[in-house]
């Protein structure tokens, strides 16, 4: 990977530092600087919670270059608590363990290196949430519950008027 | 050894990876099983997983408990990001710039890797309480952790473990364990060695032993008693370095402590011997359950030789009831086989 391209992003990369939409408070990830709902200027950086669970998953068993010697591995959607969905590997997981719905947690891990000589690329993957210790496991929607964004009409108008159109 | 005011430890945050390899699959390969294991199991990281990204985990654990002990603590006020390793997954590129990231703290912070064999963390540890202790920073985080290496074969196979910790190093007064004192005995003595380019280190035999690890515990430990003017009993708790289980024993027996008081901080048989986080992370397994007034003595042992040793008292605790306790990651336990082992370990050439 280019070493410009992969420092311009550590900080989504490491830390899941998005962004929240001032006008509607939307959460956007990752950033693009334009909230996607609304349409306006998005520039305020948001640390999401790390917390989510398992939308989709497909295991990869042809690995792409660079990722061989993780093979097989899992690659999931993961709908974080805050919103976005996010593509990103499972890992300290087994794969029958695995479930649509599964609570889990952000960490920091190895994606990979390009090469004996080259430069380590650290990034999010996402495990298993830790069971709330003294209680029964909750879900991460409840682990990490945020207030849902204030609804702005004009946008969601905007947005069925959109998709009307492309279906 | 005491700072000109009053320091201790704010937050503090352990990590062990799932993946546990049995000391007997080592014995079964390499002796046809005669060999006797000198632990039960060791901790092995996953093949995403190196002193970075654990060092990460652990300083978040760690920040998080700080945070409840202090509220208005944040991880951009950390003066310094230092990590102590023998595996540091560069050798030129910081590993504590990966962290400070990862974590908030850049980018007014120092970060330094150290470098002390086993003891590196503990060193972190000294500094952390010098730099804090003099007002050049509010706090520090110093951190032990490595992935240790052993020739395939080696004595050193049955037990090079991975895991650590990490402590945030603040003001006393909003300390969850104050820094009663601390003592550093070094001296010259090979015992233990691994020189540039070389992927496994060397080690003396039985030399590890008397002139090594127990001469320099001892005369740590002797001296901070004499310092403190305390002896073993009057400590709830004490925690060694642990290649082994047998070592930390026989130095706690030597220097007066029960087996009662060294029990909890004893992981050795269950993740092996982490090197540089080997001390540290028994510390914050007896952590998890110490109570308020409680006396803790922590010494750890890097070849070398040297050891740093800790007269620790607790002050609070705290409940932080979302974070990782020690034993939780001890528990948290997925068996592999040897060949597993090798693969996680890359010994087998893909391309």
């Amino acid at each position: 990977m280019e070493v410009a391209r992969f420092w311009r992003t550590i900080g989504q990369r490491y830390r899941l530092i998005g962004e929240v939409c001032p006008n509607c408070g939307k959460r956007i990830f990752p950033p693009r600087d334009v909230c996607p709902a609304c349409e306006q200027e998005a520039r305020t950086p948001f640390a999401f919670s790390g917390k989510g669970e398992v939308y989709s998953y497909s295991t990869i068993h042809v690995p792409p270059e660079g990722f061989e010697k993780f093979a097989p591995y899992v690659v999931a959607l993961v709908r974080l608590a805050e919103g976005p969905l996010v593509t990103a590997q499972l890992t300290d997981v087994d794969e029958d363990e695995i479930y649509i719905g599964m609570p889990v947690e952000m960490v920091t891990r190895v994606l990979r290196e390009d090469g004996e000589r080259g430069m380590l690329v650290y990034g999010y993957k996402f495990r298993p949430a830790r069971p709330v210790r003294g209680d029964a496991p909750k879900s991460a929607a409840e682990l990490a519950r945020v207030p849902e964004p204030a609804v702005n009409p004009v946008a969601e108008a905007k947005q069925a008027a959109m998709q009307a159109v492309m279906a | 050894m005491k700072p000109s005011r009053p320091v201790g430890i704010t937050g503090y945050g352990a990590y062990v990876p799932r993946y546990r390899l049995a000391g007997q699959a080592v014995s079964e390969l390499w002796t046809d099983g005669n060999a006797q294991p000198p632990v039960r199991e060791k901790a092995v990281p996953g093949l995403d997983e190196d002193v970075a990204t654990m060092s990460i985990e652990a300083a978040r654990n760690a920040i998080a408990r700080a945070s409840y002990a202090d509220p208005a603590f944040s991880p951009a006020e950390l003066g310094a990001v230092w990590v102590g390793s023998e595996s540091h997954p560069y050798a030129v590129k910081p590993t504590s710039t990966i962290v400070a990231e990862a974590i908030g703290a850049t980018p007014y912070t120092q970060a330094a890797d150290w470098q002390f064999a086993c003891k590196a963390g503990t060193e972190a540890i000294q500094a952390a309480i010098g730099f804090v202790g003099s007002g050049m920073a509010a706090y520090a985080l110093a951190i032990g952790m490595d992935a240790a290496q052993g020739r395939p074969g080696d004595a050193l196979e049955y037990t090079a473990g991975a895991g650590g910790a990490a402590f945030v190093i603040g003001p006393a007064e909003r300390a969850l364990v104050e820094i009663e004192g601390s003592v550093s005995y070094v001296t010259d003595t090979p015992d233990f060695w691994r020189r540039q380019y070389e992927k496994y280190p060397e080690h003396a035999g039985r030399f590890t032993g008397e002139p090594a690890y127990f001469h320099h515990i001892i005369a740590s430990v002797t001296a901070l008693l004499r310092q403190m003017n305390l002896s073993a009993r009057d400590f709830a708790y004490a925690v060694f370095h642990q290649p082994n289980v047998k070592f930390p024993l026989k130095v706690g027996e030597e220097l007066g402590f029960t087996r009662e008081q060294l029990r909890p901080g004893l992981l050795v048989n269950d993740i092996g011997n982490t090197y540089a986080g080997s001390s540290v992370i028994g510390l914050t397994a007896i952590l998890d359950i110490a109570q308020p007034g409680d006396r803790i003595l922590l010494a750890s042992f890097g070849s070398g030789a040297g050891s740093d040793a800790f007269c620790l008292r607790v002050r609070k605790t705290v409940a932080a009831k979302d974070v990782w306790t020690t034993q939780e990651y001890v528990q948290r336990r997925t068996p592999i086989d040897y060949a597993q082992y090798s693969r996680m370990k890359g010994n087998y050439k893909l391309n």
